[in-house]
């Protein structure tokens, strides 16, 4: 594995380097470019820091005194002079001499760069880097004269062989080691001696090559040593050509092509069963074949190479974590496209380190739990049916359920009733959103609330699919499903309106088909259609609402074609016109004009020469918001979500007979009921019906009670305290969200006005008028509080609901509608104890207003708002607001005013 | 070729909605009769749909859409100009498609500000011929392509 990571290294490091030199020659015609010096800086910082991770410090100290200079360059603390940047270009060739020698030997060879490094660092410091490169372009001589010399002696060496016929070569050996110290103490003197002589490269090149043969033998003894390797072991050139991945993606698109021209003919030929070219074709058939697979097995790489740091890793994070970890790797051989692995490479590190970090417990903490001392990691990798899986297998501590699940709950993902339903499963899927770190402290590894999520992410984006089980005391696994190439994928046509699309198998589940007499399955949830599959309620999308097309036939009577699709963790079912076939198809981008389509991943030219395009599942989830009719409050974190969640109000709409629709807010709704008819009585006071040991006084929204109908009666019950009553209503209908404007007023008793409901106009209940009217006394009679509430708020239909509750809450209230009107109320009776304004409203005015004013400075203002945010808040401490309260909380809102006006009394007793 | 051919330089032009257009030959790839076309709905309205010619896949789009005119007659169908820019092939449809034009540069005059809205925005320059006057479109413009 060592020697993987040096091949590695010096792989890059080589393709840096020679970049390198083209960039600094570039740089030095062109000082000004800082972007260049950057990307320069960035490569030598890049080999310093991998020189120091596997330890190869001479390399590691001349680049490290290389970047200084670059560094200081940077920064423009020195010139950026040629000489100085031929510095640097020694530093380079220092450093190139250096991996020469490790990439024959495998070690570093032991030649000293301490003058250069000497030579740098004084540079970096601001010296005149000219003083140098007298010196430098001497060592470039040296440099020179040791090839030369290195050339001469490997062919000595040869000769010497051949010639004598019969060497010993341990003779050879000692004779070369002894000569080898003998020269490097030679070299040192000899190095002095050329300084002082020495003035131009030639003469010291010259003088090298004339040394007498016998001679450069000794002393070039440890370079022949160097030299002697290469013809053992293939250099990293040998083995391999690197190939530009331009070049091998063309090749890509082209098989592509190759491969949709094939599937056409194969298409044509298919008709004609007699053809004279059916045998071609199916040899043209084999050859694409071979050939996809051919060029794509260029692109492909050993998952091992993805793997190839991790032992380190795992090695490092148990030493610092003090515990004992074992990494086991299967099938690091499995192939996959670079591009997929590229892509994988990060998120595999992160799990794995997540692994080591939270999921193997200590050794004490092992030992504790019966479990072997060592923990274990293990990874595999293998194909299947086009993909490829790898898991990622932990034996430590598993995944906390309960903690997850609170952490989930305080971050807002779910709610506490929700929760009790949910399976180990659901919760430990929660991992995987952002901000949901369990760990406990947060290591210098991991645990810093980004993790899981960036990494489904990563792994979504190239089409694959992250899954996670965990046993509590017993592990966790990670199984990530990824295809094996981007570029040519399997897909599912299926058919919307009048044209086809296609869905990349990848994200298909599996295919329902639903007889239409088993039509009525499919159900409806507010405005979303779901379908009862085994045991969980999947959403449903028209896929000719996705992409507003009409649909292909409007009749009632056929057959539902449902495509269950996978979105991260949620299912949803796409209803399509019809399913065909799988097909094979080549992913085309989308073009320049359309890129900005969500629901499209793709196009693809289909067999019979059709371009259809592909669908992206993903992107139809968020357009349709199909997820959130499942998910419990999971998806409504957006910034959309919250502004469109503003200003609405759940309303329960009902029939109140004679085909009209009403309306009131759920908020002031406590029950829904059933009775059967024959329960109901009647009373002086009209019908009546036992309820909870108590009479239920009931009034019809339609005036008429029909007792005749054996159908139970639905009623909804408003409560408060001890006392309920009922509304008899023709039928429950159904809960929405809207945004609640009463657009025309009503004189009708009962009715507040009409509002737009679902698109339809729809009266709205003043529960007052039917309260009072089932118990008259239902205000009056709980001993009235002697404390009188302003409500100022601009929609009748707030001030209405306001009062009802506040009436039914025992307090007197008094409403106005505009901020003029509350300030003429209160200069002639500031006798309130308390003001409620609306934030949603401008309020700021009147608040300050209040506060202002002798009389009324002291009574408490209450501010509403639909939904509590920074800004509001904000708004409201500087207005001088006493609370701010959301909307449609009445027993918070009863609560504050009572503890406010209290306040109130007790700081007037105080002072008084 | 007549001698000011060294400056000049060769329009395709085509008809749509019975104004002259054209756009320079270079840009040109080939020029189709009626074809096949997927629509490829939620696109901009002007996108006709995808076409493919010969394995490449095109994008077309619909001139007099694009122009805000009204859609060609029933039962004439449109003509294809097919059109590499930025890497990416493109069709426009139009009308029918007219002569080549030698135009030198100096014959190239500037947009007459009185002209429509629509028209003013996507053209370059006006060429006087002899017998009449063509329109200098600026494909990029034409196609709103997102900026590069």
């Amino acid at each position: 594995m060592e020697d993987d990571i040096l091949q590695g290294f010096l792989e890059e490091s080589w393709e840096n380097l020679s970049q390198l030199d083209s960039d600094i020659v570039a740089f030095e015609k062109d000082t000004e470019n800082d972007d260049l010096l950057a990307s320069i800086f960035r490569t030598i910082h890049t080999i310093k820091g991998t020189c120091g991770f596997i330890g190869l410090t001479r390399i590691g100290s001349v680049s490290h005194a290389t970047e200084n200079v670059l560094g200081k360059m940077r920064d423009r603390s020195i010139e950026r002079t040629t000489d100085g940047i031929s510095l640097v270009l020694e530093g380079i060739d220092g450093i190139k001499e250096l991996m020469q020698g490790l990439e024959s030997n495998g070690e570093e060879p032991n030649v000293d760069h301490k003058e250069l490094i000497g030579n740098l660092e004084q540079v970096a410091e601001g010296k005149d880097a000219s003083e140098f490169v007298g010196n430098a372009s001497q060592q470039e001589a040296n440099a020179t004269a040791q090839a030369g010399g290195k050339a001469v002696a490997g062919i000595d060496t040869a000769t010497l062989m051949t010639e004598s016929g019969d060497v010993d070569f341990d003779e050879l050996d000692k004779a070369i080691n002894e000569a080898a110290a003998r020269h490097r103490e030679k070299l040192a003197e000899q190095k002095k001696q050329e300084k002082e002589e020495a003035k131009s490269p030639s003469t010291a090149a010259a003088a090298a090559n004339e040394k007498p043969t016998k001679k450069v033998v000794t002393r070039k003894a440890a370079p022949v040593e160097v030299d002697a390797q290469p013809s053992k072991k293939k250099t990293v050139a040998d083995l391999s050509i690197r190939v530009n991945v331009n070049v091998l993606d063309r090749l890509m698109n082209l098989v592509g092509e190759l491969v949709l021209a094939r599937n056409q003919l194969i298409q044509l030929s298919r008709d004609d069963e007699e053809s004279r070219y059916s045998a071609p074709i199916t040899h043209l058939d084999r050859v694409t074949s071979d050939l996809q697979e051919g060029v794509m097995k260029t692109r492909m790489q050993p998952i091992g190479n993805a793997w190839s740091k991790l032992p380190r890793l795992v090695r490092d994070l148990a030493r610092i974590t003090e515990k004992q970890i074992e990494l086991e790797m299967d099938g690091a051989d499995t192939e996959l496209d670079r591009t997929v692995l590229d892509a994988i490479k990060d998120p595999l590190t992160h799990m794995v380190r997540n692994s080591a970090d939270h999921g193997v417990e200590t050794t004490a903490e092992r030992l504790a739990a019966g479990k072997s001392e060592k923990g274990t990691i293990h990874l595999d990798a293998y194909h299947e049916g086009g993909h490829v899986i790898i898991c990622i297998e932990d034996d430590g501590a598993g995944i906390n359920a309960e903690r997850v699940l609170n952490k989930a709950i305080s971050n807002g993902l779910v709610s506490e009733a929700d929760a009790a339903n949910l399976s180990d499963y659901d919760i430990h899927q929660f991992i995987f959103h952002p901000g949901l770190s369990t760990a406990e402290k947060v290591s210098s590894v991991s645990g810093r609330g980004v993790g899981m999520d960036v990494v489904r992410t990563e792994i979504e984006r190239i089409g694959g699919t992250v899954d996670l089980l965990s046993k509590e005391g017993q592990g966790t696994t990670v199984r990530i499903k990824i295809p094996l190439t981007l570029a040519i994928i399997s897909a599912l046509v299926v058919k919307a309106g009048d044209q086809s699309f296609a869905i990349p198998q990848l994200g298909v589940v599996e295919l329902v088909r639903l007889a239409a007499d088993q039509r009525s399955r499919i159900e409806r949830v507010h405005d979303k259609q779901v379908f009862r599959l085994r045991d969980r309620l999947l959403p449903l999308v028209e896929l000719t609402d996705v992409l507003q097309v009409e649909p292909s036939t409007d009749e009632k009577d056929i057959d539902v074609n449902i495509v269950v699709v996978q979105v991260g963790e949620e299912q949803f079912g796409l209803v399509v016109d019809e399913v065909f076939d799988t097909e094979e198809i080549v992913v085309k981008p989308v073009g320049l004009l359309m890129k900005d389509i969500a629901i499209y991943q793709g196009t693809t030219i289909l067999g019979d020469g059709r371009v259809i395009m592909i669908l992206d599942v993903t992107g139809i989830a968020s357009d349709f918001n199909a997820l959130s009719a499942t998910s419990v409050n999971r998806d409504a974190h957006t910034e959309d979500e919250k502004q469109k969640a503003q200003g609405h109000t759940s309303l329960l709409v009902f029939d109140a007979g004679n085909e009209t629709m009403m309306a009131v807010p759920l908020a002031l709704v406590s029950r829904l009921e059933e009775f059967s008819r024959d329960k109901i009585e009647e009373s002086s006071n009209g019908p009546i019906i036992q309820y909870r040991d108590c009479l239920l006084p009931l009034q019809s929204i339609s005036g008429s009670f029909d007792s005749s109908q054996t159908a139970p009666q639905p009623v909804i019950v408003f409560s408060d305290g001890q006392k309920s009553m009922g509304l008899m209503v023709d039928g429950i209908n159904d809960v929405v969200e809207e945004h609640l404007t009463i657009q025309v007023q009503s004189n009708r008793p009962g009715v507040l006005g009409t509002a737009v409901i679902n698109g339809k106009a729809t009266e709205v209940i003043d529960t007052q008028h039917y309260v009072e009217q089932a118990d008259p006394e239902w205000f009056q009679n709980k001993g009235t509080s002697h404390l009188r509430v302003l409500i100022v708020n601009s929609s009748n239909f707030f001030r209405q609901m306001l009062t009802t509750s506040l009436r039914a809450e025992k307090f007197q209230t008094e409403d106005v509608g505009i901020a003029s009107d509350a300030l003429s109320l209160l200069e002639n009776d500031p006798k309130y104890d308390a003001i409620i304004v609306d934030f949603d409203d401008d309020a700021e005015d009147l608040t300050q207003w209040v506060h202002s004013q002798k009389q009324t400075s002291g009574i408490p203002v209450i501010g509403l708002c639909s939904r509590l945010t920074p800004p509001i808040q904000q708004r409201a401490d500087e207005s001088g607001c006493n609370t701010l309260l959301e909307k449609l909380d009445i027993s918070a809102l009863s609560r504050e005013i009572q503890n406010l006006c209290n306040q109130r009394e007790w700081n007037q007793g105080v002072s008084a | 070729m007549i001698a000011t051919s060294q400056q000049a330089e060769q329009y395709v032009s085509f008809w749509v909605d019975g104004q002259l257009l054209g756009v320079p030959v270079s840009a040109v790839q080939e020029v189709l009769n009626s074809q096949n076309i997927a629509r490829t709905p939620r696109s901009k309205p002007e996108i006709a749909g995808l076409l493919n010619l010969r394995g490449q896949i095109v994008t077309a789009v619909d001139l007099r859409m694009s122009l805000g005119l009204p859609p060609l007659e029933e039962g004439k169908s449109s003509m294809y100009v097919v059109l590499r820019f930025r890497g990416e092939s493109f069709s426009l449809l139009v009308d029918e498609v007219g002569d080549v034009f030698d135009v030198s540069k100096e014959s190239i005059l500037p947009v007459p500000r009185t002209l429509n809205a629509h028209w003013l925005k996507v053209t370059t320059g006006v060429v006087r011929q002899e017998s009449c006057l063509f329109i200098i479109l600026d494909v990029a413009t034409v196609l709103r392509l997102p900026a590069s």
